[in-house]
């Protein structure tokens, strides 16, 4: 369970917060979607989350930030990294550049936790085959595809086997099958307790496996509540997010004069 | 290896001779008079020898990014006991030299596309340089940005050993050729302690 209280951050020489007074309980086994436009602070609510800012990315914290039930302090992202994993949106940027093969690669954060060898073996295996990418274990992590380095990244950060996970458009790179498998893997994660909180602007795949929702604009939490309901709603679409297909198809019958069927829309 | 080593050490090498070459106030010996700058013998030695060490230190780098292999080495040193907070920052920052001679020869090439004249005369190129190097510094300082993140969200800097999952056999020519390597620094050490100079 992760609690922010009041949390608003300034990166180092910026003149406004990216994050103003955010509170938000996210509850362990939930999977909660934030949404927003470009700009809205969701980047760095993933980092406020991983517990990266301020001890790695400088900036001013305010406001208290709780991962089950204890108060995180700043310098805090060395300790954490096996409780709340964190994927960014940039695949390339995340390889460590220096191991040869991609499973080197996601095996050398899981390393990082001191495991058994054997323990660690399985545990990287086990994550190429929940994402369905044994075929890329002994390819040149600098020579995949944006959307492979992608997988890659999740499958080390899925053999860490972090409490929660934090993911800044996990899918931004992939195809709809690389996007449903990624997906399908952290909605199993969360049935068996993880937290899982992805921030994404792919609505219709995210409503999907989300439980809850938050919507984000200008730094500051506009409205919060199950993921059903605010991600089928008018809502979104107000704040410069991607509308859900079914919603934005009820409004276009509505905007042309005509009633929209009582199952289409809010809720799809 | 020469293309990259020259790629890395021009622009610095060519500023600091630069520098030595018009404004070097102990020298006596004037060669040429540009304008307010006295271009002298002395000068001129010394933006010699910058060049020449700049070279060296780059063709050092060079070297040692060509001939090792980051992970063999990282392993290596994690299975001597080398902490990983010091190795993985170290490892990564020589992965960067090669990604930057690319990411620059591929902003070269953009910024030619854009019509920017970077293999036409000396005035040209040195209009050249800012488009070139302003985009490479800021791209190299995000990629750091993101690698710094990683490393510390994969807890590369947490306390007690990693797992290590294998180290790199040794050669027998690596293992006589060590000692000869350490008695060699030793020696050149030993050399300037007893006031021999070199370049």
């Amino acid at each position: 369970m992760i609690r922010l209280s009041g949390v608003t951050f300034r990166y180092a020489g910026a003149d406004r917060p990216n994050l103003r007074g955010v509170d938000l309980l996210l509850p362990d086994g939930s999977v909660t979607a934030v949404v927003g436009p470009n700009g809205a602070g969701k980047t760095t609510l993933a980092l406020v989350l991983a517990g990266l800012v301020p001890g790695v990315i400088r900036g001013r914290l305010e406001g208290a930030l709780e991962i089950d039930g204890v108060p995180v302090t700043e310098g805090g992202a060395e300790a954490l990294a096996a409780v709340t994993g964190i994927c960014l949106a940039d695949p390339a940027t995340q390889r460590s550049g220096i191991h040869r093969t991609a499973w080197e690669e996601a095996a050398s954060g899981a390393a990082s936790l001191g495991l058994a060898r054997e323990a660690l073996i399985a545990r990287v295996d086990a994550a190429f085959r929940r994402l369905g990418i044994e075929r890329l274990a002994e390819r040149d992590p600098a020579r995949l595809s944006g959307g492979e380095q992608q997988l890659v990244g999740i499958a080390g950060l899925l053999a860490m086997e972090p409490r929660h996970l934090v993911l800044d458009e996990p899918t931004a790179q992939l195809d709809l099958p690389g996007t449903r498998l990624v997906l399908d893997a952290l909605a199993a994660l969360a049935r068996e307790g993880a937290m899982i909180v992805i921030a994404e602007h792919r609505t219709d795949e995210l409503a999907r496996i989300a439980t809850d929702a938050v919507l984000l604009e200008d730094g500051a939490v506009v409205a919060v509540g199950p993921a059903g309901p605010l991600l089928g709603g008018p809502l979104p679409h107000r704040h410069g997010v991607e509308e859900r297909w079914a919603t934005r198809l009820a409004r276009r019958i509505a905007e042309a004069g005509l009633t929209p069927p009582a199952d289409l829309g809010e809720g799809a | 290896m020469l293309r990259d080593t020259l790629l890395l050490a021009l622009p610095v090498s060519a500023a600091a001779a630069a520098l030595n070459l018009l404004i070097y106030p102990e020298g006596t010996t004037t060669l040429l008079v540009l304008g307010p700058f006295r271009v002298t013998a002395e000068g001129a030695q010394v933006a010699g020898l910058t060049v020449l060490r700049v070279l060296a230190i780059a063709a050092v780098g060079s070297a040692f990014v060509r001939s090792t292999r980051p992970d063999a080495l990282v392993a290596d040193l994690e299975a001597r006991g080398v902490p990983a907070r010091l190795l993985f920052p170290l490892a990564a920052a020589a992965t960067l030299l090669p990604a930057t001679a690319d990411r620059v020869r591929a902003i070269a090439a953009a910024q030619r596309m854009r019509g920017l004249d970077t293999e036409g005369s000396l005035r040209a190129r040195l209009r050249g340089i800012v488009p070139i190097a302003l985009p490479t510094l800021l791209g190299v300082l995000d990629e750091v940005e993101g690698r710094t993140l990683a490393l510390a969200s994969r807890g590369f800097g947490r306390p007690g050993r990693r797992t290590l999952l294998w180290r790199p056999a040794e050669a027998g020519v690596e293992r006589a050729i060590r000692p000869l390597l350490v008695l060699g620094v030793l020696v050149v050490l030993l050399l300037r302690a007893g006031g021999v100079s070199f370049p």
